[in-house]
């Protein structure tokens, strides 16, 4: 429950207020405040869709581009935003002459790995830095706020240098591993633990707990939430990810989509629909679960951007 | 809870802090080494003092990064403190459908910036979109892509686009903390909602905005991914376009790439980013004061 207030603060609020509001005692201009006169309710929602057809339809425009097949100019006038006869016949195409699944394959292991590690480092490093008491905490706590403040596009040379001795560059190991457990993700997960009751964990101490069972058992399932959005933001940041695959890769068998598709807009750029294809192929997954977890994401946002 | 004298709060913390210690911090400090030696990819490199700054200072290419990646940042900046504010003001109000519309402002955050750099070059082309309709209504085509000062404002559009869902995101939570009474007291008063806006919004998210500012500056500087993807890997014709990060990936990448110099080069985007965000924060310390 405590979710959905951070995911939704307004309605949160608005809620509250409608529930604990004692309609008697509000004064009319307060009331007079809260319902919006007609002409202004209208004039909000023009200005929604305008703005839904700026940051949307771009997206749309790339869709429509990518079902439409050789037969129909794409670049006439009037556009048209409905494609006259849709076909998937490009989605074939840009499969053709770059292996498009391959790469999507490529990002999917890169994306699973970054966030099986980040979410079981980060879990493990905040629940030692929230719930024990250790010589070097404080130490340990001031290593990961300096790391975040590091950032990569400063270290992506020396990153490079040092994959190239480990022998990992051109490896999807060497994609994953310097973003692997992230020094914001600790700190976020170290908040969560530290906001837990403690009683809990007391009592199982008491019963003669270990740290490991009051971690698993315990503490971990009472940040399900904060664990979500690690997750989710781990699969978001592996799988958008540019400059650093884009360095540590050379071999086009290890592309990842964003990879891919630079290759594919350097290489066919004069062939829109299957840049089109290409592009969507990369953002639909992503649409996908954004729909279905929506307020993971806009709480990652909160907490990453108070933090960070 | 008792103090461990045992192991097991390193077992806890290992992985993480030899991540972070490896990927992190021995690369930063062994950017600065690098930074005053002429390594090269395949090559140690030998210790030449200060010969890559000195080289820097010099060099066009320097000057034309570090002028276009500024330029991002007072470009980008303004926009991307004042746009998704009045984006979450527009969104804030329980209205039916909100959720839904709050959700689609928020799509292009999602996307890749690779997706997303692609969508507007296309939409940009010279046979694009955009032109299309420009010249369709009789304006004329525009060189959005092909003149290299158009470009470089192109992408800030780019940049801007796909970051005001996030930072709305941002200003709505804290528009959430803003009382309400505050608002209808001025209304009250009679003031007009630009008024409201100046004297009740805008000093109740005053924080939020430089939280945002800082942010969306040190982002900005390090821009690489919408110019790169616009102009070409070279930065358009005679690198007019080059970024500053994008020429430390130019000058280090590669199995002739100079190491040295790029260390030296990604030392100064380092030392300029947390530049920024200390003058973002002290700017705003003296406003309190």
């Amino acid at each position: 429950m405590s979710e959905r207030v951070m995911a939704r603060p307004s309605r949160a609020r608005g809620g509250a207020q409608r529930e604990d509001g004692k309609p008697a005692a509000v004064p009319r201009g307060r009331r007079a405040g809260r319902r919006l006169p007609r002409w202004q309710l209208l004039l909000r929602y023009l200005l929604l869709l305008a703005v839904l057809a700026l940051t949307v339809g771009p997206f749309l425009w790339q869709l429509s581009t990518s079902l439409k097949g050789p037969g129909e100019d794409i670049y006439r006038y009037p556009p048209s935003l409905v494609p006259h006869r849709a076909t998937l016949a490009n989605y074939g195409g840009v499969a053709r002459i770059i292996p498009v699944w391959d790469f999507a394959l490529n990002s999917l292991k890169v994306a699973a790995a970054n966030v099986v590690t980040n979410c079981a480092g980060a879990a493990l490093a905040g629940y030692a830095l929230a719930r024990m008491r250790f010589r070097g905490r404080r130490a340990a706590l001031v290593v990961f706020v300096m790391a975040m403040l590091v950032p990569v596009e400063s270290i992506m040379i020396a990153q490079f240098v040092t994959m190239r001795e480990l022998q990992l560059n051109n490896t999807l190991l060497g994609v994953v591993l310097p973003g692997c457990i992230g020094a914001m993700n600790v700190l976020l997960m170290r908040n969560a633990f530290a906001g837990l009751p403690y009683e809990v964990e007391e009592a199982a101490f008491v019963d003669g707990a270990n740290a490991w069972q009051r971690f698993v058992r315990i503490a971990l399932p009472s940040v399900k939430g904060t664990l979500a959005v690690v997750a989710i933001f781990a699969f978001m940041g592996a799988w958008d990810d540019f400059l650093w695959p884009l360095i540590v890769l050379s071999d086009q068998s290890k592309f990842t989509l964003t990879i891919g598709l630079n290759f594919l807009h350097g290489t066919f750029a004069d062939n829109q629909r299957l840049v089109a294809a290409g592009t969507v192929i990369a953002v639909l997954p992503l649409i996908v679960l954004f729909a279905c977890l929506q307020r993971y994401f806009f709480r990652g946002v909160g907490e990453g951007a108070v933090k960070g | 809870m008792k103090t461990h004298r045992s192991a097991s709060p390193w077992l806890f913390l290992g992985p993480g802090l030899l991540v972070v210690a490896a990927f992190s911090l021995y690369p930063f400090l062994s950017t600065v080494a690098h930074s005053f030696t002429d390594a090269r990819t395949l090559t140690e490199g030998r210790f030449i003092g200060s010969a890559n700054y000195r080289e820097l200072i010099q060099d066009a290419m320097f000057w034309t990064g570090l002028r276009n990646s500024a330029l991002y940042v007072l470009g980008v900046v303004p926009l991307l403190v004042v746009l998704p504010l009045l984006l979450a003001m527009l969104v804030q109000r329980q209205i039916p459908g909100i959720t839904f519309f709050r959700a689609a402002f928020y799509t292009p955050v999602v996307a890749s910036v690779v997706v997303v750099g692609l969508i507007w070059v296309w939409l940009l082309d010279d046979r694009g979109l955009i032109n299309a309709l420009l010249d369709g209504l009789g304006f004329g085509k525009v060189g959005f892509l092909s003149d290299p000062w158009l470009l470089l404002f192109s992408a800030m559009a780019v940049t801007v686009w796909k970051g005001l869902g996030y930072y709305m995101i941002i200003y709505l939570a804290a528009l959430a903390n803003v009382p309400r009474e505050l608002h209808e007291a001025c209304a009250v008063d009679g003031a007009g909602a630009v008024r409201r806006f100046l004297t009740v919004t805008v000093p109740a998210v005053r924080s939020t905005m430089v939280l945002v500012a800082a942010l969306s500056a040190v982002n900005a500087f390090k821009v690489f991914s919408e110019v790169y993807l616009m102009a070409g890997p070279t930065g358009g014709p005679g690198g007019e376009d080059t970024t500053l990060v994008m020429l430390v990936q130019q000058v280090g990448t590669g199995l002739s790439g100079r190491v040295g110099y790029a260390s030296a080069l990604s030392v100064v985007v380092f030392v300029i980013t947390l530049g920024l965000m200390l003058l973002v924060l002290r700017a705003n310390r003296r406003e309190d004061a």
